[in-house]
């Protein structure tokens, strides 16, 4: 299936300024958008949410391409974090939270019925704003979702644990005191990539991101973000981020949205995340992303 | 993953079935006790005079409940109160708070017939006045005091810190803003809290067996105001069986026919009477906080 | 400056009042919150004193208190404490491990189960569970659980009904509250969080409660177990109208026994102070008390061990 970008994928050069990861990544992405066709992963339509009988979010509609980072951007209140969390149903822990329309995975809608909530969140991991290890060891942190899935094979564990550490590039800081050292003993930033090993032990196809590096400094910012570039190898990542530079690093495609005057937020634009920054078709969109509101 | 789901459909329903079943029980725990009241509960059992080996009423048990249950209020409010602003507004950490602290948890869990012991000989023998209501409130003042500090403590953090800084940056003292601005805010909570622990009160009997004692005078004399006088239905220096301690005392006995009726009977009025507490405090809390947050 | 402008403005509101520097309502608060540490300590020398006297008095064949020949009025009178604490502990534990399980699932229920409907029905219920006084569930013990066990399961040893299992039963249902409403408040301590991050990893709420919930509030959960534990082995008249009162070891689930509380509540009356036995009657109050305390202890113990989020 080709996707739609919502205009032409132009391809894209490296800059300068980038380290030689972003200039890889930036290649990378040329030679998909020329050699393979772009595959959609997700595609939600029409989505609205409502809290309580309140709308927070009207008739959104978008795809999420394979291997691709999508980011989210939009001032606080414009329902992006609603928007990621119906691609794992995750708004039906809030009570009165209604969402209708439909949001397809691999050309399933995952909102029918027949559908186990549970099997949609294995497929679509989460991680969330702020970092939330359990109070466990690192080890059985990320033990934690294999484990519930059945694997009782201690090889096998130890064998998804490193692996989901490393790549979540926490390896070199944690491998000492895996089974010792309580999660809750990491600092901020690592205590993020550990809910990322979490979530990629459960071996998920997308992966959701609610503002992963809003609670961290500088720096775990920046690993997060070269950390999403080497994941999309693998993975789809979907984030949501209200930093401009943030988006305009480490995405590929980008969602801006906004709040509207019944206070709904809506889908004001999109396309690719270089030309979304470089030329935007909305008058809101240029405001926001130049910083002149939000 | 099938097993998964299984396991959590069946998990979810035996915690419903568990909560209706507790449900059940409940109801018929009280739809029993009043059933089985209906044919005794009448006005001269309420409010007539225990006869021997007959029916009788408990007219004078009722009342010694529900004025040592007036005699506990009177010590345990106004020092329940003020232990629980002390534990809320000027404990420090230190000895004395860790101290109390303490204490007030230990006094919870000792149980009510250590208590009725204690009582025994620090009320009724070391003070001389025999087994007496005097003697039965303060044991079981000891028990409600730590309780009632506790719930004032409990209502007190609840007020905003918002309120306390107003209060102090308009240049007011410690205690005015306690006086002022925290206790009336906390009144709701502390008023609910001493409706509860009513019916805690009314409903307790191991601590009374030895301290209010298993006898009371009958043929009340309402007019007879001389608190002195033991035949008083006044007088806090008399023997004074409650509606709970005269339950178990009828049982205990087993004399004559109507033990079960008798028991029966008073069994539903003392469940009334405590759900009536319980239902008291809702709704005078509901009442309480609309007014404050009203006016 | 502005140091001294302070000080002429303080100086002109005077020095404060005689009253005010009494700070009366502090030292009245202090002394009414001090006075439980001063009821407890009375408690404590007075119970530990009359439980000692036993031991001090000769030919009160004192020995006698840690067999397990309970016999008062024999010659000579054997006054062992085994039976009862025994029975305490037998009826106590029986009732807890009934108790848990129903318990903990009712809270679970609360807290992570139950709609909203389901939650106003069943809190006020749990409260009207508390409030129903000991007296009057001993009483529905004697008319409905003791004959329902003595003419239904005769066949199983219920000669007479009033048994172990009947004093376990009825207090299994007045610790219920009891456990049921810590273990809620140690439930809802877990922050959302910790559920959100594991049903986003494609778990159920079944395995998310034994999986993340339960471990992470174990300390709380104990918590409520002791405190179960310590309100059914302080309960005296319930557990004294339907256990039977045999003052013997226990012998079977269907059999009588007795417990430190009930052979309190029966025997002090019958006794004069001074004499053995009731020193003895003093003495299982003492390792009443000292059981108490002892949960006291527990309990705190356990709450510094409360996993903080």
């Amino acid at each position: 299936m080709t996707a739609d970008l919502g205009g032409v994928a132009a391809p894209l050069k490296a800059s300068g300024s980038r380290s030689s990861l972003g200039q890889l990544a930036a290649a990378r992405r040329a030679t998909l958008a020329e050699d393979e066709a772009l595959v959609t992963k997700m595609e939600a339509t029409s989505l609205n949410v409502s809290y309580a009988g309140r709308t927070v979010v009207r008739d959104v509609s978008f795809p999420v391409i394979s291997n691709q980072v999508t980011a989210i951007i939009g001032p606080s209140g414009s329902g992006k974090s609603s928007v990621l969390r119906c691609f794992n149903r995750m708004n039906e822990l809030i009570p009165k939270a209604v969402v209708s329309g439909s949001v397809r995975l691999d050309d399933e809608d995952i909102y029918a019925s027949g559908v186990q909530v549970v099997e949609v969140r294995r497929r679509v991991g989460l991680v969330f704003q702020r970092p939330n290890p359990f109070p466990m060891s690192i080890y059985e942190n990320v033990a934690y979702g294999p484990r519930r899935l059945g694997e009782r094979n201690r090889a096998r564990l130890d064998e998804i644990v490193e692996r989901s550490i490393r790549q979540a590039a926490l390896w070199e800081e944690v491998s000492d005191d895996l089974r010792r050292k309580s999660g809750l003993a990491l600092s901020g930033g690592q205590q993020q990539r550990l809910c990322i090993a979490r979530v990629l032990a459960t071996e998920p196809e997308v992966i959701l991101m609610d503002e992963p590096a809003s609670a961290l400094d500088p720096i775990a910012t920046l690993q997060i973000e070269e950390l999403m570039r080497e994941l999309i190898e693998k993975y789809t990542i979907v984030i949501v981020t209200h930093n401009m530079q943030e988006a305009a690093r480490a995405s590929d495609h980008t969602v801006f949205m906004s709040m509207g005057t019944d206070r709904a937020g809506y889908l004001v634009e999109r396309g690719p995340t270089r030309q979304l920054f470089s030329m935007p078709t909305h008058k809101l969109t240029e405001d926001y992303i130049t910083g002149r509101f939000g | 993953m099938r097993r998964v789901l299984v396991a959590d459909r069946v998990a979810t329903a035996t915690l419903w079935a568990i909560a209706l079943a507790a449900l059940l029980l409940l109801a018929a725990m009280i739809v029993h006790l009043v059933w089985a009241a209906v044919g005794t509960l009448s006005a001269s059992f309420v409010l007539g005079d225990p006869e021997f080996l007959g029916l009788g009423g408990v007219g004078p048990v009722l009342w010694n409940s529900f004025y040592m249950l007036f005699l506990t209020a009177l010590i345990t409010v106004p020092a329940g109160i003020a232990a629980g602003i002390y534990m809320a507004e000027y404990a420090a950490e230190g000895r004395l708070t860790s101290a109390i602290r303490f204490a007030q948890e230990a006094i919870s869990s000792i149980p009510s017939i250590v208590v009725g012991l204690f009582g025994l000989v620090a009320f009724v023998n070391l003070t001389g006045w025999g087994f007496s209501a005097l003697a039965g409130s303060l044991a079981l003042s000891v028990f409600n005091l730590p309780l009632m500090a506790r719930l004032t403590e409990q209502a007190l953090r609840a007020v905003p810190a918002d309120e306390r800084y107003a209060s102090l940056a308009l240049g007011s003292t410690k205690w005015q803003m306690i006086r002022h601005v925290v206790v009336p805010l906390a009144i709701p909570g502390i008023v609910t809290g001493i409706i509860l622990t009513a019916g805690r009160i009314f409903g307790e009997a191991a601590a009374l067996l030895f301290t209010a004692g298993l006898t009371t005078p009958s043929n009340y004399h309402f007019e007879n105001l001389n608190v002195l006088d033991p035949k008083s239905p006044w007088s806090p220096f008399r023997p004074a069986t409650t509606l709970a301690v005269y339950i178990w005392k009828v049982q205990s006995e087993g004399l004559g026919s109507s033990v079960k009726q008798i028991a029966d009977g008073a069994s539903a009025l003392l469940l009334l009477c405590v759900l009536g507490f319980n239902v008291g405090a809702r709704m005078i809390s509901r009442v309480l906080v609309y007014r404050i947050t009203r006016a | 400056m502005s140091t001294s402008t302070l000080t002429a403005a303080s100086r002109l509101l005077g020095r404060p009042r005689f009253l005010d520097r009494l700070d009366l309502p502090r030292r009245l608060v202090t002394a009414a919150a001090g006075s439980m540490v001063l009821i407890v300590t009375l408690m404590l020398g007075f119970v530990a004193w009359n439980g000692i006297q036993i031991f001090l008095t000769p030919g009160s064949n004192a020995g006698s208190v840690f067999s397990t020949a309970w016999q008062p009025l024999a010659n000579p009178a054997s006054f062992g404490l085994l039976p009862f604490v025994t029975g305490t502990l037998a009826v106590t534990m029986l009732a807890v491990a009934i108790s848990t399980p129903l318990s903990v699932g009712l809270a679970l229920f609360l807290a992570e189960v139950a709609p909203v409907w389901a939650r106003a029905v069943v809190q006020p219920a749990l409260e009207i569970f508390v409030g129903i006084p000991s007296v009057v569930y001993g009483w529905l013990g004697i008319t409905i659980l003791v004959p329902w066990l003595r003419e239904n399961f005769s066949g199983v040893g219920f000669t007479v009904g009033f048994s172990w299992l009947a004093g376990s039963l009825v207090l299994t249902v007045m610790i219920l509250p009891t456990i049921t409403s810590i273990a809620y408040d140690a439930f809802r301590a877990v922050p959302g969080d910790l559920r959100a991050a594991s049903l986003a990893l494609g778990t159920t709420r079944w395995q998310t409660i034994r999986h993340v919930l339960l471990p992470a509030s174990a300390a709380g959960v104990l918590t409520a177990v002791i405190l179960g534990m310590t309100r059914a082995a302080g309960e005296a008249l319930a557990v004294q109208m339907v256990i039977g009162n045999r003052p013997t070891m226990p012998t079977g689930l269907t059999q009588p026994l007795s417990t430190l509380t009930s052979q309190i509540t029966l025997d002090m009356g019958n006794t004069v102070a001074g004499e053995p036995w009731n020193q003895a009657l003093w003495t299982m109050s003492l390792v009443l008390l000292l059981i108490a305390v002892g949960f006291v202890l527990l309990v705190r113990w356990l709450n510094g061990r409360r996993q903080t989020f």
